[in-house]
């Protein structure tokens, strides 16, 4: 394994380091009366609003609809992820020191296993809160449910809610990218020319 | 048929029109409908706000007899709020709810009135800084700070040994103090307070007072520090130096004469009246050296707690008072062509500008001139010990045939006056320098005081003027005998004055401040967090929700939240109880009040902001069922945000119980 997929790693691993600081993904609810609309941000260990009272506001208009009231202690991912993350970096790191290809290949496996499994369980709690609504709602609408976009735009009633990925969730990204070039270079130098070498030292160097 | 109509709407136009120039003695005639608002397009454009944009001025009107300030935005008239200061607001509970109530004390007991004149905003160095406005209640003397976070009235102080307290609330330049004057002469006793005496005794028992209230930087809270006890002539306006004459407060007095009686004649028989200025700062060293004496006083002091949101009144005991006699230097009186009303101090702080309704010019002092005067010893007498300077040595000239009825003069940044004629319903601009009239506009009709933002301060904004009118006859559809009274606001940016828009306002508008928005905007609170809720009787949970009985008193401690109070069911009151309600608003979000009523309660709504507690008292008359609600259109789900009390007979055996949806616990 060369030195600059080593390189790539260490990136890829602040990469996901970043994801301490920034929100993963974001939700905004537009709507007549809310000028400059509602945002949620949700982050590795929390969920955030606009201002502090956000989620109250969320909360008080979803409740028309029967949805339960979002709060930060229903997720228990919110408490497991930074650990996740945590071992992510952890087991880059050691990846980027051992130099071992195929512990690459496994690396980058856990995380596209956990970007995928972070998805699908954001997708599900969407469901879960757009779906399971309370029978005695004062607004019910024959079918007629709420959860946002998992990504994307959808006018639901008065509300058109926006759905993207955040900076974090960027930063996710570009860790996958920079991971999967890294696995790429380093399973590329096997079958390649020795005399390409040169190259690829310049390219260390000048990186 | 038609051809008839038309020719008596014609004539009726015609009478109409020659009234009106009667009435207005108007000369300008080109001008009463050349530049009216609706024939110019480009008037228009210049007041027209667009939807969903904003003023470019926050204007404060009092609202006189209303009691309350009138919040325009500028230049669009478009009315903001209508802030209740010295009269109950049954529309928010302001002066009803058990929190407010306080704030209206006064030593005569709970005064639910008052006649509000001059609305002045806190400067910082020379400058309105947005932070306090500044009213005075002429009828009950007081003086009120209004928060302009909130636009709540935030305090009001009683002023003692006073009457008639019309030149208030005037600032000096850094609002170190606002001051207070009697327009009305009473017995002031020495002892303090107002004595019975023989009405015939007012030459030699009445007297005025000229109180200085000292305001503190940090928090704007007022405090009175000392009293002038002067002669008994009716004080009438005032205004602080700027710049060089910073340290001096003027005053405008009238009936120097001291007619006790039909005082339109008896006050109006000297040829001259006084200008008194004090120097504020040498008083207040006076004070502090022990000068001052302290008498037995009874006022009230009404402040909001900004944790709680409750008035508490404490009532003063002593006053400390200042003789001119015994404090040389402090006092002079420089006459002024009779019965003034404005005195106005020009951005420089050199030219004093004093309106004298009855004069035929407008006298301009020089600060200059007075000091050398004050120097030269240059007295023509004096009267009780207070110098009187000879009018020709402090004058630095007169604007000749300015128009009749000259009532207020403020001042543009180009070194331009603009005085009010009430008699001759006109603005006229003039030269502060030259002392030439330079242009004339009639206003519609008979202007009290015009206001040009900032126009009393070392910095106008001249690019508006506010006419305010006393008079509005034909200016808007008739509504029956009682009308509003009218304001025009004028383009002063130019050469000539240009009317651009006339607008109706409430109750009597006797003075407005102006000051560009973003100074006030940036500041306002959009609600009250929850969590710095202090009220003792708040309920931050709607869990704790509940129903405590004390004797005959009954305390709810209810929440509201869209779209339910909790409880919403309550038994056990019974008639002649005395049911407090204690609504919290558990919203934490802009623009969320919920609104509180009951079914036959002598008293009037709530109006509950965001994050804040209100009390309402109710004590039924009637035993049955009785309906309550939010008043506030709320939400989608407003309607059924109601709920029921049972009231029971007195005696009756039936226990406190109170539920929200299913019943639950009772005590």
């Amino acid at each position: 394994m060369k030195k600059i997929s080593s390189l790539l790693v260490i990136l890829s691993c602040l990469f996901v380091a970043a994801t301490f600081f920034v929100p993963l993904w974001y939700i905004n609810l537009e709507a007549p009366q809310y000028p400059g609309g509602l945002q949620m941000y949700i982050w590795l260990s929390q969920i955030t609003g606009t201002d502090e009272f956000t989620l109250q506001n969320v909360n008080i208009l979803n409740h028309y609809v029967g949805m339960a009231p979002i709060h930060q202690d229903s997720f228990v991912e919110l408490q497991i992820m930074p650990y996740v993350v945590m071992v992510l970096i952890a087991l880059g790191i050691a990846v980027a020191i051992i130099r071992n290809r195929k512990l690459l290949a496994g690396w980058v496996g856990l995380l596209i296993v956990s970007g995928t499994v972070g998805l699908i369980d954001f997708y599900r709690w969407q469901q879960a809160f757009g779906n399971n609504l309370d029978p005695n709602a004062p607004i019910k609408i024959e079918g007629m449910t709420y959860s946002p976009p998992f990504i994307g735009v959808k006018t639901l009633l008065n509300i058109t809610a926006t759905s993207f990925p955040h900076l974090g969730g960027v930063a996710f990204g570009l860790a996958l990218l920079a991971a999967i070039a890294a696995t790429y270079l380093a399973f590329k130098k096997t079958n390649q020319n020795p005399a390409a070498l040169p190259t690829n030292k310049l390219i260390t160097h000048v990186l | 048929m038609k051809t008839s109509n038309k020719i008596s709407l014609t004539l009726a136009c015609a009478i109409l029109a020659g009234s009106l120039a009667l009435s207005t003695g108007c000369r300008n005639t080109e001008s009463t409908t050349g530049a009216a608002i609706g024939s110019d397009t480009e008037a228009a454009a210049k007041v027209f706000v667009a939807p969903g944009k904003h003023d470019e001025y926050y204007s404060f009107l009092s609202g006189g007899f209303n009691g309350q300030v009138d919040v325009y935005g500028l230049p669009s008239g478009r009315l903001l709020k209508v802030i209740p200061v010295f009269s109950q607001n049954p529309e928010n509970g302001y002066g009803y709810s058990e929190e407010s109530k306080p704030m209206l004390n006064t030593s005569f007991g709970f005064i639910p009135w008052d006649d509000l004149h001059h609305p002045k905003l806190s400067r910082t160095n020379g400058k309105p800084d947005g932070r306090f406005l500044f009213v005075n209640g002429n009828n009950t003397p007081r003086i009120a700070r209004i928060d302009l976070k909130t636009f709540e009235t935030a305090e009001i102080i009683e002023i003692p040994n006073s009457a008639g307290q019309h030149c208030s609330p005037y600032p000096t330049d850094n609002t170190e103090y606002v001051v207070a004057g009697t327009r009305f002469a009473v017995p002031i006793a020495d002892g303090g307070g107002i004595e019975d005496v023989p009405l015939d005794t007012y030459k030699d028992k009445f007297r005025a007072s000229l109180s200085f209230i000292k305001v503190d930087q940090a928090s704007g809270e007022m405090n009175i520090d000392f009293q002038i006890l002067v002669p008994g002539f009716d004080f009438d306006l005032a205004n602080g130096g700027k710049g060089p004459s910073a340290d001096w407060m003027f005053f405008t007095s009238y009936n120097t004469e001291k007619a006790g009686t039909m005082k339109e004649i008896g006050a109006s028989q000297n040829d001259k009246d006084y200008l008194a200025a004090i120097n504020w700062k040498k008083a207040a060293e006076y004070a502090a050296q022990g000068k001052a004496r302290e008498i037995p006083a009874n006022y009230y002091h009404n402040k909001l707690d900004h944790k709680t949101h409750i008035v508490n009144s404490t009532q003063k005991k002593t006053v400390r008072v200042l003789l001119p006699e015994d404090c040389p230097g402090m006092m002079f009186l420089i006459p002024v062509p009779k019965s003034p009303h404005g005195v106005d101090v020009d951005p420089t702080g050199e030219n004093i500008v004093v309106s004298g309704k009855l004069a035929a010019v407008i006298p301009v002092h020089s600060y200059t001139n007075m000091i050398k005067a004050i120097e030269d010893k240059a007295y023509e007498t004096t009267i009780n010990g207070i110098p009187v300077l000879k009018y020709e040595s402090v004058l630095a000239g007169e604007v000749q045939k300015p128009g009749l009825g000259p009532l207020h003069t403020e001042f543009d940044a180009k070194g331009n006056a603009y005085t009010s004629m009430f008699v001759s319903s006109e603005v006229v601009k003039w030269n502060v320098k030259s002392r030439q009239v330079l242009d004339r506009i009639p206003v519609y009709y008979s202007i009290g005081h015009l206001m040009i933002p900032g126009g009393d301060t070392q910095n106008p904004d001249g690019k508006y003027l506010l006419a305010m009118n006393k008079i509005t006859k034909d200016r808007y559809l008739p509504t029956g005998p009682e009308l509003a009274q009218s304001a025009q606001l004028i383009d002063i940016s130019g050469e000539k004055m240009k009317l651009l828009l006339d607008f109706p306002t409430f109750g009597e508008p006797h003075y407005a401040q102006a000051i560009k928005a973003d100074m006030v905007s940036k500041n306002s609170t959009k609600f009250y967090r929850l969590d710095e809720n202090e009220h003792p009787y708040a309920t931050k949970k709607e869990a704790d929700a509940r129903v405590e009985r004390k004797g005959n008193e009954v305390h709810v401690y209810m929440t509201a939240i869209r779209s339910h109070l909790a409880p919403d069911n309550i038994e056990g009151i019974k008639v002649g109880d005395e049911v407090y309600f204690h609504v919290t608003n558990l919203e934490q979000d802009w623009d969320v009040p919920h609104g509180f009523a009951v079914m036959g309660n002598q008293n009037a709504e709530l109006l509950i902001m965001p994050g804040e507690t209100k009390t309402l008292k109710w004590v039924p008359t009637k035993k049955g069922v009785t309906p309550f609600y939010c008043t506030d259109f709320c939400s989608a789900l407003h309607q059924e945000m109601q709920g029921y009390a049972r009231v029971s007979e007195k005696g009756a055996n039936v226990p406190i119980k109170f539920w929200l949806g299913e019943p639950k616990k009772g005590i």
